[in-house]
């Protein structure tokens, strides 16, 4: 038997990969994929809570957080596309200008 | 001169005081006394904004404005003389000068009996030295800046006796002590020159701070600092208010009349040129602050501590001006002393209430010939000498410069009070007032004056010796002679003056018949010799004696000899400036740099360090700001885990 518990705990596990991606990648297209894979725990988390609760709330806010992502991933994309033509480089930690 | 004419002047003139009288309006030629102002204020305008341009006529114009306004002045005193005694006061309003809601002062000018007596001196006596002064410094470039100055100052002291109110007065009080500043600093690349200047405008500071308190409190007291309103209300004023203000009005005259304690600066005064020292520092702003006294003659004659205090202010200051013209060698500083030791007559006569104001003014009028004479003497021989101010280098001047030296003689034997000469009949009356006034103080102020007149007699006598008297020393490269006509005839004027003017003022009680409604009369009548006359007469001509034992009889040695200890502290003027660096200068600056410590300290210290805490903290803070995405990320992480963590506890 699935039970909830079961979804939250794949969710947890990963978020947490994807948290763990987010901090010791460089590379700043892995480092996306783990956002999104951050997202997509979030977005597991909401549909079983939804439908735990027989709502739709959860799978809305589901959709939205797919239609933010996929926007947030063009723009991103876009600048990281920009970045490595100027500097030859998709490394996050190259990108460091911006500092005190 | 007995009781019973004296008797029905006392009574008429005691109504009058008792009911102070009202000023009315000016009118006819008295209503044009703003050119009193006016005229010399052109002179001191076109000389000192017209430049170089008027170089060749400049001294003729700053001599005529003077003359013009003595002319005016005699003739508005001619009018008053058409009023009968009570209606004598009048004022006359130029502009409205401060309107600010109940603040509300006219530049208003009085023209009393008091007030024409000091302006008929002014411009009388201030013209015959602008004459004088054409022929003393013909030969200085910068004669007509040397002018536009005087005049300057004549529309200043002009302005400080005819203002109606004290905010007026104290206006003019301020451009003379300007105008004295300016002239005595006139030589300006002496460095003694600059720095006398310096000394005499900041004593004089002092004593402006008392004269403007004083104001700030008639204000704050009766809403008013008009002549009238003041004295209208000083009635109801308490008397610790009356002994404040008189105590203030103290301070001011002892700053403007080089009276002890602010007296140091009188004598370093006479680096400015010798008209001025005639001028200024002689005949009248010096004796603006016996003007202050009798002037505020109702308030002070409320409180007998405040008159008390000036009587021994002027007692003190007529012995040491005098001892301090004993051993001066400068002839200069010598009738400097004398000039701080006459004033100190004054003061003490004004601080005796009616029974003396009449007799301070007539001293002070008096004073205003023969000390005017006296310096134009000195000035006109040290013309001669190539400048040389030393007594020590002159002798045998009298064969040469019979002129000044006969004109001196007589401001001598005036100033000693040597009947029937101008000193005899106003100093007298003053050292017998002081003795009339009866008690340990009237004796003491009397015994003062009687020894000053003695010590007077000494240092004049010898004055005369050392200068005068046959045996020359001074150099080869000298050839004195007779000084100009333009030079000797304002001495000789002055001279004339010396002789009669005590005699015109006091003889036949001419002055306090006139001044009576004003000052009120003293109580007790004196004869025109009474045994204070023969004393003093006594004590002058042991003082003559002494000074004849030591001067004349014997060679003046041309170095100073070491001298006694009082001849030591004399010559340093008494220790004057020593004492004002040990008690004011030096614990000032200590004071200063106390406070520069306190402030780099203490303050600055606070502030800084307050500063460096919140610049270093922040020099560290900002090293989180570090530029790395993923750093940013973990502190994000952080910070979520720890809500969820905080949020978890607070549900269990």
């Amino acid at each position: 038997m699935v039970t909830p518990a079961h979804f939250i705990a794949l969710s947890v596990i990963l978020f947490v990969i994807g948290a763990v991606g987010v901090l010791v990648r460089r590379n700043a297209i892995v480092v996306f994929m783990s956002v999104e894979l951050m997202l997509n725990a979030a977005n597991l988390a909401f549909v079983a809570f939804s439908r735990m609760h027989g709502g739709l709330d959860g799978q809305v806010i589901a959709f939205f957080v797919m239609v933010v992502a996929a926007a947030e991933v063009v723009v991103g994309l876009a600048i990281l596309t920009a970045i490595f033509r100027s500097r030859r480089s998709a490394s996050v930690d190259d990108a460091n200008l911006m500092k005190y | 001169m007995t009781g019973s004419v004296h008797g029905a002047l006392m009574s008429h003139a005691l109504a009058a005081a008792s009911s102070t009288p009202q000023p009315l309006h000016a009118t006819g030629i008295q209503n044009a006394a703003w050119l009193l102002l006016a005229l010399p204020g052109l002179g001191a305008a076109v000389l000192l904004l017209g430049g170089k341009r008027t170089n060749s006529w400049g001294h003729l114009l700053g001599v005529a404005m003077p003359v013009l306004a003595f002319a005016y002045a005699v003739a508005a005193y001619v009018q008053m003389l058409g009023y009968p005694a009570g209606q004598r006061v009048r004022e006359l309003t130029v502009f409205q000068w401060i309107d600010v809601g109940r603040f509300q002062i006219p530049l208003g000018l009085r023209i009393d009996q008091l007030s024409i007596c000091f302006v008929l001196l002014i411009t009388g006596v201030g013209s015959l030295i602008h004459i004088f002064a054409v022929g003393y410094m013909a030969n200085d470039p910068e004669r007509r800046r040397f002018f536009g100055y005087m005049n300057l100052f004549l529309v200043a002291m002009l302005l400080l006796v005819l203002g109606s109110n004290y905010l007026a007065l104290y206006a003019g009080w301020e451009g003379v002590g300007l105008a004295s500043y300016l002239l005595i600093g006139f030589w300006q690349y002496k460095p003694t020159a600059a720095t006398a200047a310096k000394k005499a405008f900041i004593a004089n500071r002092v004593g402006d701070a008392g004269l403007s308190v004083a104001i700030m409190l008639m204000f704050a007291q009766f809403g008013s600092v008009t002549f009238t309103g003041v004295f209208g209300a000083i009635g109801s004023a308490s008397h610790g208010v009356a002994t404040a203000l008189g105590l203030l009005l103290l301070l001011g005259a002892c700053g403007k009349s080089a009276q002890v304690p602010l007296q140091s600066w009188l004598l370093d005064a006479m680096e400015g040129p010798t008209p001025v020292s005639a001028l200024i520092h002689a005949a009248t702003m010096v004796t603006a602050g016996v003007y202050l006294i009798v002037r505020s003659a109702p308030i002070f004659n409320l409180t007998a501590d405040a008159r008390l205090a000036v009587a021994i202010v002027g007692a003190v200051t007529l012995l040491v001006g005098a001892i301090i013209g004993c051993a001066k060698d400068d002839i200069k500083k010598a009738l400097a002393g004398s000039t701080m030791s006459q004033i100190g007559y004054m003061m003490l006569a004004a601080g005796l209430g009616p029974a003396g104001y009449v007799f301070a003014i007539a001293h002070l009028l008096a004073h205003g010939f023969f000390k005017a004479g006296l310096f134009l003497g000195a000035g006109a021989v040290k013309h001669e000498m190539n400048d040389e101010v030393d007594m020590r280098r002159f002798g045998g001047l009298w064969r040469i410069m019979p002129i000044t030296w006969v004109t001196f003689g007589l401001g001598y034997l005036a100033i000693i009070g040597v009947p029937p000469l101008s000193g005899f009949f106003t100093k007298d009356p003053i050292i017998e007032a002081a003795f009339d006034k009866g008690g340990v103080s009237g004796a003491l102020l009397g015994t003062a004056a009687l020894i000053g007149a003695g010590i007077t007699a000494f240092y004049m006598t010898r004055v005369m010796y050392m200068t005068f008297a046959d045996g020359r020393r001074w150099d080869d490269g000298v050839h004195p002679h007779e000084a100009p006509p333009v030079m000797t005839s304002p001495m000789v004027v002055l001279a004339i003056g010396s002789v009669g003017a005590g005699a015109f003022l006091i003889v036949g009680n001419r002055l306090l018949n006139f001044l009576g409604p004003i000052t009120g009369v003293p109580p007790v009548s004196h004869g025109l010799w009474t045994r204070y006359s023969t004393a003093t007469f006594i004590l002058v001509v042991i003082g003559g004696i002494i000074a004849w034992a030591l001067y004349g009889r014997r060679e003046v040695p041309v170095t100073a000899p070491v001298g006694s200890p009082v001849t030591v502290a004399a010559r340093k003027d008494l220790y004057g400036d020593a004492i004002n660096e040990g008690l004011l200068m030096r614990p000032g600056q200590w004071l200063t740099r106390l406070s520069v410590f306190f402030d780099n300290r203490g303050l600055d210290g606070l502030v800084n360090t307050v500063a460096a805490t919140f610049g270093g903290g922040s020099g560290r803070l900002r090293r989180w700001e570090s530029g790395f995405v993923r750093s940013y990320a973990l502190s994000m992480l952080v910070g979520a885990v720890l809500l969820v963590g905080a949020f978890l506890l607070v549900r269990l």
